[in-house]
């Protein structure tokens, strides 16, 4: 699928102290999209925990690394938010990013979970031949569909 | 000590999480303020850590004034509640904001959790 330009495009630095200035963007995005403030609310959460994985897991807690946010509004017949993540880290099969088994309490492991059960749409994809892309769609009226299988996979893993 | 709570304030960071402890009859209080995350989780983590070493009884996480929290805040309450658990001290959260409990609930941690609705509740439990 082809598209077009984004209409807001940020770079930022792998810095967890960068997550609360990125969710005001998305949330302020998402109220422009039409989303109510629950909904704006998940899709920050969504973006904060791809991010996170991103800061802890793919660069490592290496603060200084670069991070691509772009954001679509999408006003056709199923508007919504597309948002894309991509950096420069470590690739990894895609197939290998799963939610952890969530009937065990522990800490840590819920990211892949959290966005799956809020976006209607997320895949990760390696982004050429360095670093991946997290893409995310979420469409009007925003209901909490989920875009991935209520349950972990059973094979090995990455948990995220 | 006197009559009336006693209040301590630890490590702040201006515009971001702040975090107090109060105890209360023979309750501690962690109260964080702000947004917790990634960012922040960690200075959440200490705080609850230092909490937990301190009591013996009942620690009550006071949510009344977190408005977000992602996982990185989830996994520090859970690790908290299962430090709590082996040394037989009584955790509670209360005062839990909705968009943070929709969290806990899409984490299905809702029903692992004891959560009350406030202070006064929690003296009971």
């Amino acid at each position: 699928m082809s598209m077009s330009e984004p209409q807001l495009q940020i770079k930022l630095l792998s810095d967890p102290q960068l997550l609360g200035p990125v969710r005001g963007i998305v949330k302020a995005s998402a109220e422009k999209a039409g989303f109510d403030a629950d909904s704006a609310s998940h899709l920050c959460l969504a973006v904060d925990e791809g991010l996170a994985n991103i800061i802890r897991h793919g660069y490592e807690s290496d603060h200084e690394q670069p991070i691509w946010m772009s954001i679509w509004f999408e006003a056709d017949d199923q508007p919504g938010l597309t948002i894309h993540i991509e950096d420069e880290a470590q690739q990894v099969d895609p197939s290998t990013i799963r939610s952890r088994d969530l009937e065990e309490v522990r800490p840590g492991g819920l990211g892949v979970h959290l966005i799956q059960e809020i976006m209607d749409e997320c895949s990760w994809e390696k982004r050429g031949d360095k670093g991946m892309i997290l893409k995310l769609r979420k469409r009007l009226p925003g209901n909490l569909t989920g875009c991935g299988s209520s349950g972990p996979d059973d094979g090995d893993g990455i948990e995220r | 000590m006197g009559f009336g709570p006693h209040i301590e304030r630890h490590e702040m960071t201006p515009g971001e999480l702040n975090i107090t402890t109060e105890t209360l009859d023979e309750m501690l209080i962690v109260r964080p303020t702000g947004e917790v995350d990634l960012g922040c989780a960690t200075l959440l983590q200490e705080n609850l850590a230092t909490a937990l070493a301190g009591t013996t009884n009942k620690l009550i996480i006071d949510l009344v004034g977190v408005p977000y929290m992602d996982s990185s805040g989830v996994a520090t309450l859970v690790e908290a509640m299962q430090v709590a658990r082996r040394n037989n001290i009584n955790l509670l959260l209360c005062n839990m904001q909705d968009r943070v409990r929709s969290i806990f609930e899409i984490a299905r941690l809702d029903t692992v959790f004891v959560i009350v609705d406030d202070i006064d509740a929690a003296r009971g439990v």
